[in-house]
């Protein structure tokens, strides 16, 4: 079947699996690891043990309009529990997994969920402790059964038992069932996803069916997504790019999504699939350029010497290989040979031997990270987006690649800038409304169906393509009215593998300061090869040397700052290494581990007096929240260092 | 403390516990003129977390190492379910179904976790040597089952992403639980641990408390366990066995025995007048 019968029957998620189990049947939909073996199920198997939940879901009292809430790993029963709720005219909402209770209780309590899906006991035990107040919570289910014999079972069910009980009944609720799918209309919500919350509570975002399937047709077009694609399914459910990617896009191209065994032992799964599409936020390609480098480090001279010797013959025409520009003979020859002897070998070890197209966002990623993969001949490129988009904002087209824009708008998306830099879109992905929150809906879109990103970018004269500088509201201005762009330069810090984690300060003061987290993997594989002990991630981030080491990264970012005279006030004058990561569990990154700049600031409100206060030393306690919700205190006495500045802005301070 | 009969009693937590597995009848075991154990008795039940505890040299070890049959005592009985126990080498102890894990970690240092595992299946398999080196026919099929099991419990210990790691390169607390894996893998009736604990960080020994808890829950497995960390012990275990210079001073719960003037004088010492 072509594609015109997709967009004739698929108006729905489980219209569309259905039409999946008749044209590609027999082709693999889903596998996940499990005992050490890769078990899959074709289409055909996933749409019946799909229509068995949902039919268990029935007969466990299911009504249309309900919301779902599923938290746990990325499990192809998972993923079957979102569209057997939507078979049952229900609404899936996908929770962040490593959530805590009382962050789970806001999210349950807000969708008013009546039945939650779990992957094992962990977040079974999370739900039962918010149960004691949210009455409306009715059934738990549950995945994974080690652990749960000894539970009151008197409304908690394995899920094994809710697809038993959907096929004995089958006679009894295949007429409902198929009433109730053939009721599903296109502009009816299709999942309910939470936003993380970089700014205050999360924000339930109601997408439709509509937005889901004209998202992932336009996208999967862009990129002629076949059902030949393998996609690595490890990203949080909850996340809009996971149901895009693997929910979407999946069942309208109809490829197979496999489930990694578990969360760490995701890189050799990685290795092991060779997903052709892949997806990853850009600190999964800096970690595995981190690992790359330290292991290389530790070989041998010759290969050290072959491996620097490719690498840089790719760094210089692996981009224009790729992006199919005319490179010479000669090098095209040097190019082949390196891939023998490194690139190949090389892309086998990171499992992206298949891959064809790679998308890294959600934070801007490093030149030299970007080009590393793209001089491998890999075809990473960047997009640009959010929840209320249904993802796609803007993306990068083949041989249109660079590090520093986010792309040309998507497919069927209008982006407008407005007179104060912040980017606007609209497009028949952008979401239905915030649920049970009109005010914020109408704040963030107008009546013409223009969003408000919350970003400021502009366009590239020439290219088309966006660039983005910084959020809207955190762009500011410092006490002498120069421009303070804080992401801008805590980007180009975080570019240091050493630097895991950097907060920049400085809006209505004279001058600009910064928080550090050092990498302990970067910066403990370089204690070990220079004999530094340490005992812990504090006494290593105090030790003098690396506070030297990362003066020096600090003081290079201010040369290139100051390149900029618009940002040039942007420079560091004074930072400090924190004594603790900062960590989602505290409340410091969101659980996409993006950086809470205001709870940061209210919670080290002592460091920062004393940044600005001239002192170099400063004793503090911090309140640290373990992973199973225990609290606990750091002490430690920091050390303030200072940094020179470039340029003008030195005589700006000192005025 | 419940009402123990023949059959069993119900364990603090409402766990059932059933009858005798294994009971120690008057054991003295001697070293030349030394007495490391001297007329001890007790039993392990079914389904019981068993603990023995004691101050260094209390001949804690060497009890443990009496019931996996590595040492012959001179006087007393050894019974395991229900019949008397002849003096025998510790491979035929293993085959009786009975594993154990050592004080300070007995594993191949150079093979793979999934290695290590496997040979805790080697009282368990059947096809003979030849058929074994050119892997043919029947030793293909049972290879395939025993790596089954032993893939159970690796995904039942938490350890898939160092399946196929050196036990070598493992962190200490790792390698205790590969141990463990090990010990698990040859589905024992009685699993005995020497000083499960030792050496490890709060983190660890909460983890390796949850899984002895979740080994006992899941598998039915009795559990008789040596540790030093008092807290671990009382938390853990059903009943206590209490030993001092090789005599058993005290046996009965946990709250029973924290009571025990004896108990108390041992290890913390009496004044005296």
């Amino acid at each position: 079947m072509n594609e015109s019968d997709a967009a004739a029957e698929g108006r729905s998620i489980p219209a569309l699996m259905a039409l999946n189990a008749r044209r590609h049947a027999s082709r693999p939909a889903y596998r996940e690891k499990e005992f050490g073996i890769w078990q899959s199920w074709t289409w055909a198997e996933a749409h019946e043990e799909t229509r068995a939940l949902a039919m268990g879901f029935l007969a466990l009292g299911l009504n249309p309009g309900d919301h779902v809430a599923i938290v746990g790993r990325n499990r192809p029963a998972l993923y079957w529990s979102m569209v057997a709720a939507q078979m049952c005219g229900a609404v899936p909402v996908p929770l962040y997994q490593d959530a805590v209770a009382e962050e789970m209780d806001y999210v349950l309590d807000h969708a008013g969920a009546r039945f939650v899906v779990c992957g094992d006991q962990e977040q079974v035990d999370k739900v039962i402790d918010v149960q004691e107040r949210l009455k409306h919570i009715e059934q738990v289910i549950y995945v994974d059964k080690r652990g749960m014999r000894k539970y009151d079972h008197s409304r908690l069910n394995a899920l094994e038992d809710v697809l038993a009980e959907g096929r004995a009944a089958h006679n009894r609720f295949e007429a409902e069932l198929a009433a109730r799918i053939g009721r599903i209309g296109y502009d009816d919500t299709c999942v309910m996803l939470y936003t993380s919350g970089t700014t205050g509570k999360p924000k339930g975002v109601v997408l439709s069916n509509r937005n889901i399937i004209e998202t992932a047709k336009n996208s999967a077009a862009f990129d002629h997504l076949s059902q030949r694609e393998e996609v690595l399914a490890y990203l949080p459910m909850a996340w809009v790019g996971d149901f895009i990617f693997s929910i979407g896009q999946a069942m309208w191209a109809g490829f197979c999504v496999n489930c990694p065994e578990s969360a760490v032992t995701m890189m050799t799964d990685l290795r092991e699939i060779g997903p052709t599409y892949f997806f990853a936020p850009p600190r999964v390609f800096e970690g595995q350029l981190t690992q790359v480098m330290i292991r290389m480090e530790d070989a041998g001279r010759f290969k050290r010497w072959l491996f620097h010797r490719y690498m840089a013959v790719a760094r210089r025409v692996g981009p224009a290989i790729l992006d199919g520009n005319p490179v010479g003979l000669g090098d095209r020859l040097s190019y082949a040979l390196g891939d023998l002897f490194i690139y190949g070998p090389l892309k086998n070890t990171l499992g992206f031997s298949r891959i064809r197209v790679g998308y890294t966002a959600g934070e801007a990623i490093g030149p030299e990270i970007f080009d590393f993969y793209r001089a491998l001949g890999i075809n990473l490129k960047q997009l640009y987006g959010q929840t209320e988009a249904s993802v796609f904002i803007t993306q990068q087209p083949d041989g249109q690649v660079r590090s520093d824009t986010v792309g040309v708008p998507s497919p069927g998306v209008e982006v407008r800038i407005a007179d104060t830099g912040e980017v606007f879109y609209r497009s028949p992905g952008t979401f239905v409304s915030y649920y049970k929150n009109e005010a914020s809906t109408a704040s963030t879109k107008d009546a013409e169906g223009w969003v408000a990103t919350g970003d400021a970018g502009f366009f590239e004269e020439g290219t088309g393509h966006l660039r983005i500088i910084d959020r809207a509201k955190d762009v500011g201005k410092m006490a002498d009215g120069r421009l303070f762009a804080p992401k801008y330069v805590e980007n180009k810090l975080k570019f240091y593998p050493n630097i895991l984690e950097a907060v920049v300060f400085g809006a209505g003061r004279s001058f600009c300061t910064a928080f550090v987290n050092i990498d302990l993997n970067a910066v403990g594989n370089w204690a070990e090869r220079n004999n530094i002990a340490y005992s812990s991630y504090q006494e290593l981030a105090a030790h003098p040397e690396v506070y030297q080491t990362i003066r020096g990264h600090v003081e290079e970012v201010n040369r290139s700052v100051a390149e900029d005279p618009m940002l040039s006030g942007c420079q560091i004058h004074r930072f400090l290494i924190l004594h603790k990561e900062l960590d989602a569990d505290d409340g410091e990154l969101t659980r996409t581990r993006k950086v809470r700049r205001n709870i940061i600031a209210e919670k080290y409100a002592d460091l920062i007096d004393a940044l600005y206060a001239g002192k170099d030393r400063i004793y503090t306690e911090t309140e640290v929240t373990y992973e199973d919700g225990r609290k606990g205190a750091i002490k430690a006495t920091l050390t303030i260092a200072d940094a020179a500045v470039a340029g003008g802005a030195e005589r700006m301070a000192a005025e | 403390m419940n009402v123990m009969t023949p059959e069993g009693y119900v364990a603090a937590d409402g766990r059932r516990i059933g009858p005798v597995l294994m009971e120690m009848k008057n054991i003295t075991l001697r070293f030349g003129g030394v007495k490391a154990i001297t007329d001890i008795s007790f039993e392990i039940r079914e389904g019981e977390i068993r603990a023995i505890i004691g101050p260094n040299g209390a001949g804690k070890s060497s009890m443990l190492n009496v019931i996996s049959g590595f040492y012959v005592p001179q006087e007393g009985e050894v019974w395991f379910r229900g019949a008397k126990r002849p003096p025998m080498k510790p491979y035929q102890v293993a085959r009786q179904g009975i594993a154990r894990t050592f004080q300070n970690i007995a594993l191949f240092d150079g093979m793979s976790v999934l290695d290590n595992i496997m040979t805790g299946r080697l009282t368990l398999m059947r096809s003979g040597l030849l058929s074994q080196a050119i892997w043919w026919g029947g030793a293909e099929k049972e290879e395939t089952a025993h790596r089954e099991k032993v893939e159970k419990i690796i995904d039942f210990l938490e350890i898939q992403n160092i399946r196929k790691t050196p036990v070598g390169r493992l962190p200490y607390g790792l390698k205790k639980r590969v141990e463990l894996a090990r010990a698990l893998a040859a589905e024992p009736k009685l699993l005995l641990l020497d000083e499960p604990m030792a050496g490890m960080n709060v983190e660890e020994k909460e983890d390796m408390c949850r899984f002895i808890l979740d080994v006992n829950d899941e598998f039915g497995t009795t559990i008789a366990l040596i540790e030093h960390d008092m807290g671990v012990v009382m938390d853990l275990s059903d009943r206590v066995v209490v030993m001092d210079y090789g005599k058993k001073i005290g046996d009965g719960t946990p709250d029973e025995v924290r009571s025990n003037p004896d108990v108390i004088n041992a290890y913390l010492g009496v004044a005296h007048e």
